[in-house]
C-alpha cells in the first residue's frame, strides 16, 4: 500500500514526469467569489474540457488539433464556448435563495455533430445542446441580406439560397430543464450506460429521469427518517455503473458505500452490497465519523472497482468484496493530529473528488496548498505535486512536493503549520485516454501532461 | 460571530490564513498526549465549539444537512463522553420545543427544527454538569402539555417533600418535564443566581444564552405566580 507523502518518484505508469502545460483563469490576488471553480469534467473523447464555477457559468474548452509543424506540442486546449448554465433564484415558498453554484457537470456521449452535457446548482439540472454553426445561408428569396423583407410582389425572379462561411459560432441552448424534484441540496448527477437515462442525488433521495422527460422523475432511493430527529446519516455522491445499466452505488456521511440494482425492485432502499470498512479503534476519536464522510465515489473505468474520497485517504474497493477495500492511500495523513484545528475553522468538512487515470492504473485526488496526489496502483508509488503560477513555464517539470512532518525541515520540504489551508484542490480529472490532467485552484484551471519524449 | 439569517458566509472572512497549532488546547489537563490515545473525555471547549457550530449551522436560511448531521453527531459523542449517567432525560416530543427551533430557524423542515432544538436542551444540561456551577438554563417554556412526561419523575416527587414545599396537584404538571435532577446535583451552589444567565464566558456563550432569556421571564413569571401560592423559595432563587 502506498505511504504518506511524496516519495520524489513519478507516478503515473513508466516513470512518468508531469510538466506543466496551460494555466486558465485571473492572475489577481484578489479572488471574486463567482469565479471560484465547482466542477470540472473531460467529455469521453477528451477533447472537450467543461468547467462549471460559483457564478453559475460554464467554460468549454477544446483541444486544438496538434500542429504538424510543432511535433513536440500537444494540442493545447482553448476556450470552446462560455454560457450562463444557471442564474440565482429566490424560492418565493421558503424565503430562500437558491444557489447558482454548478455543483457538477456530466457529458452525454456524443451521437451526433453536436454535444450535450448536464450541469446541476443545489435544485435544477439542465441538459445543455452545443452545437457549431460555420455556414449561414444567403440569397434567400424573402428577405434581403439585411433581414428586411422584401415585397413579394415586386419579385420577378427566384434564386436558390446558397450556403456561405462564416466565423465558427458556438452556440449553447438549454434543451431540458428538470427542476422540482429535490427538496435537498443535489450533489450528484450521473448518467446511465443505457445512454437514455441519467440519476440525480441529494442528500437524503436519488432520482430516476428520462433525458427527454421533464416533467416526471422516479425516487429510487429515499432514506429520509419519518421522524427527522432520527435522522442521522446523509447521501454524499451517487453515481451509476459505467456497463451495468441496473447498477448503480452511493455513499454516505458514515463512510458506507451501497450498491443497489434496480432490478430487484422500484425502491432500492434495500441495498444489494453494503461496503464499509471496521474502524480501527487505536484511531478513533471524536472527529472519526466526520473524516470517514465519504466525499465522492468513482467507478472505475473498468467497472471492476470503485475508489471512495474520505478525509484523509482514498480506498479502492473490489466489487466482490465488501469487508474492506483493497487499497488505502494516505492523502495527508500529518493532518490526523490537526483534526481539532480543522475542524475549528471547517476545513475537516471540505469535499474533496477524486479520479481514475484512462487505464485505470493511476489514481488523483487534492489537498491543501493547491497539492495534489497521484498514486500509481502497479509500482505502488504516490507523488505529491503543486499547482501554482510559480511552476508555470511551458513545459517546465513539476517537482515532487513533500510535507515535513517533524523534526528537522529539509531544504525544499514544507512544514504542515506553513500549508494554506484556504488554497484547496477539489476538483481533478483526468483525461479519458491520454496523460493529461486539468487541475482546478480555487479560481484557475491547471492542465499538466507527461512529457514526450 | 453572529451572520444574520440568510447571509452567505464570506470566503475572506471565515478562512483566514492560520498556522495549525498543535492541537493540545482543548485537551483536558490531566490526560495523556493525543498522539497515541484519544482522550475519553472531551473539554468543555470542544464542547462549546460543536454547540457554536451547531447554532451557527441552523441559523442558515437553508442548513447544509450534512454538516448538520455530522455537527450533531459529533455532539452526541461529546455529550456522550461527558454524561455518562443514565438520568439525563430523554430527547422531548417535537411539540414541546416550539419556541426555541422558531428562534434559531427559518428552515421550513418543522420536525428537524424541533429535533436540533431539543437535542439543544438536551445539551443546555451538560453544559450545566460541565461548567460547574453554571446555573441550569431550561430553554423550554414553561407551559408545555403534560404529554411529555420524563420518567425522573422521581426528582420532582424528591423536590416536594424533601424541601418542604406544598405543590399544589394542578401546577406539578406544568413542571413535570422539566428535569430537576440538576437542582439536586452536587454541582448547583444554591447562592447562585437561579435561572438568570450566569457570568458570561464569551462571545459564544453570550450567543447561546441570549436566546433563552424571553423563556426564562415567562418562566420566572410563573414561578413568582406560584410562589404566591406559599410556595418556599425552591433552589436557586
Amino acid at each position: 500500500m502506498a505511504g504518506a507523502g511524496g516519495g520524489g518518484c513519478p507516478a503515473g505508469g513508466n516513470d512518468l514526469q508531469w510538466c506543466f502545460s496551460q494555466v486558465k483563469g485571473a492572475i489577481d490576488e484578489d479572488v471574486a467569489e463567482a469565479d471560484i471553480i465547482s466542477t470540472v469534467e473531460f467529455n469521453y473523447s477528451g477533447d472537450l474540457l467543461a468547467t462549471g464555477d460559483k457564478g453559475g457559468r460554464v467554460v468549454i474548452f477544446q483541444r486544438e488539433q496538434e500542429n504538424k509543424g510543432r511535433p513536440h506540442s500537444r494540442g493545447e486546449y482553448n476556450v470552446y464556448s462560455t454560457f450562463q448554465s444557471h442564474e440565482p433564484e429566490f424560492d418565493y415558498l421558503k424565503s430562500l435563495e437558491i444557489e447558482e453554484k454548478i455543483n457538477k457537470i456530466r457529458w452525454l456521449p456524443q451521437q451526433n455533430a453536436a454535444h450535450f452535457l448536464l450541469s446541476t446548482n443545489d435544485k435544477t439540472i439542465k441538459l445543455w445542446k452545443i452545437s457549431e454553426r460555420d455556414k449561414r445561408a444567403e440569397g434567400y428569396n424573402l428577405k434581403d441580406e439585411d433581414g428586411r423583407l422584401r415585397d413579394p410582389f415586386r419579385i420577378t425572379a427566384l434564386r436558390v439560397p446558397i450556403l456561405k462561411p462564416m466565423d465558427l459560432m458556438v452556440e449553447a441552448s438549454p434543451r431540458r430543464i428538470f427542476a422540482n424534484a429535490h427538496t435537498y441540496h443535489i450533489n450528484s448527477i450521473s448518467v446511465n450506460s443505457d445512454h437514455e437515462t441519467y440519476l440525480s442525488a441529494d442528500d437524503l433521495r436519488i432520482n430516476l429521469w428520462h433525458l427527454e422527460i421533464t416533467d416526471r422523475s422516479f425516487n429510487i432511493v429515499d432514506i429520509k427518517p419519518v421522524n427527522m430527529e432520527e435522522l442521522t446519516e446523509v447521501i454524499t455522491a451517487a453515481e451509476f455503473h459505467p456497463h451495468q445499466c441496473n447498477v448503480f452505488v452511493y455513499s454516505s456521511s458514515k463512510g458506507t458505500i451501497r450498491l443497489c440494482d434496480m432490478r430487484s425492485s422500484a425502491l432500492c432502499d434495500r441495498h444489494a452490497k453494503f461496503f464499509e470498512e471496521p474502524e480501527d479503534p487505536s484511531s478513533r476519536s471524536f472527529f472519526s465519523e466526520i473524516i470517514s464522510s465519504i466525499s465522492d465515489v468513482k467507478f472505475s473505468h473498468s467497472g471492476r472497482y470503485m475508489m471512495t474520497r474520505d478525509y484523509l485517504s482514498v480506498k479502492v474497493w473490489d466489487l466482490n468484496m465488501e469487508s474492506r477495500p483493497v487499497e488505502t492511500h494516505q492523502v495527508h495523513e500529518y493532518l490526523r493530529s490537526k483534526l481539532c484545528s480543522l475542524y475549528e475553522n471547517d476545513c475537516i468538512f471540505d469535499k474533496f473528488e477524486c479520479c481514475w487515470s484512462g487505464s485505470d492504473s493511476a489514481i488523483m485526488t487534492g489537498s491543501y496548498n493547491n497539492f495534489f496526489r497521484m498514486f500509481d496502483r502497479n509500482t505502488r508509488r504516490d507523488v505529491t505535486l503543486e499547482a501554482s503560477r510559480e511552476n508555470s513555464k511551458p513545459r517546465a517539470s513539476l517537482k515532487p512536493r513533500k510535507v515535513c512532518t517533524g523534526g528537522k525541515r529539509k531544504k525544499d520540504e514544507i512544514s504542515v503549520d506553513s500549508l494554506d489551508f484556504n488554497k484547496k484542490i477539489l476538483h481533478t480529472a483526468w483525461h479519458p485516454a491520454e496523460n493529461i490532467i486539468a487541475v482546478a485552484a480555487t479560481n484557475n484551471l491547471y492542465i499538466f501532461q507527461d512529457k514526450l519524449n | 460571530m453572529m451572520l444574520s439569517k440568510g447571509l452567505k458566509r464570506k470566503r475572506e472572512e471565515e478562512r483566514e490564513k492560520e498556522a495549525l497549532a498543535v492541537d493540545s488546547w482543548w485537551l483536558d489537563p490531566s490526560l495523556p498526549a493525543v498522539a497515541q490515545a484519544p482522550p475519553a473525555v472531551a473539554s468543555s471547549s470542544l464542547l462549546d465549539l460543536s454547540v457554536l457550530k451547531l447554532h451557527h449551522s441552523l441559523r442558515q436560511s437553508e442548513p447544509d444537512l450534512r454538516h448538520l448531521v455530522l455537527v450533531v453527531n459529533t455532539l452526541r459523542r461529546i455529550q456522550a463522553s461527558m454524561a455518562p449517567e443514565p438520568t439525563l432525560p430523554p430527547v422531548p416530543s417535537p411539540p414541546a420545543a416550539p419556541c426555541v427551533a422558531d428562534n434559531l430557524l427559518a428552515s421550513s423542515d418543522a420536525a428537524l427544527s424541533a429535533s436540533m432544538a431539543s437535542l439543544l436542551e438536551d445539551l443546555s444540561h451538560i453544559e450545566g454538569l460541565s461548567q460547574a456551577p453554571q446555573p441550569l438554563v431550561d430553554e423550554g417554556p414553561p407551559g408545555r402539555p403534560t404529554g411529555g412526561s420524563p420518567p425522573n419523575l422521581g426528582a420532582l416527587d424528591l423536590l416536594g417533600p424533601a424541601t418542604g414545599c406544598l405543590l399544589d396537584d394542578e401546577l406539578e404538571g406544568l413542571f413535570e418535564d422539566i428535569d430537576t435532577s440538576m437542582y439536586d446535583s452536587e454541582l448547583w451552589a444554591p447562592a447562585s443566581e437561579g435561572l438568570k444567565p450566569g457570568p458570561e464566558d464569551g462571545p459564544g456563550k453570550e450567543e447561546a444564552l441570549e436566546l433563552d432569556e424571553a423563556e426564562l421571564d415567562y418562566l420566572l413569571d410563573v414561578l413568582v405566580g406560584t410562589q404566591a401560592l406559599e410556595r418556599p423559595p425552591g433552589p436557586g432563587r
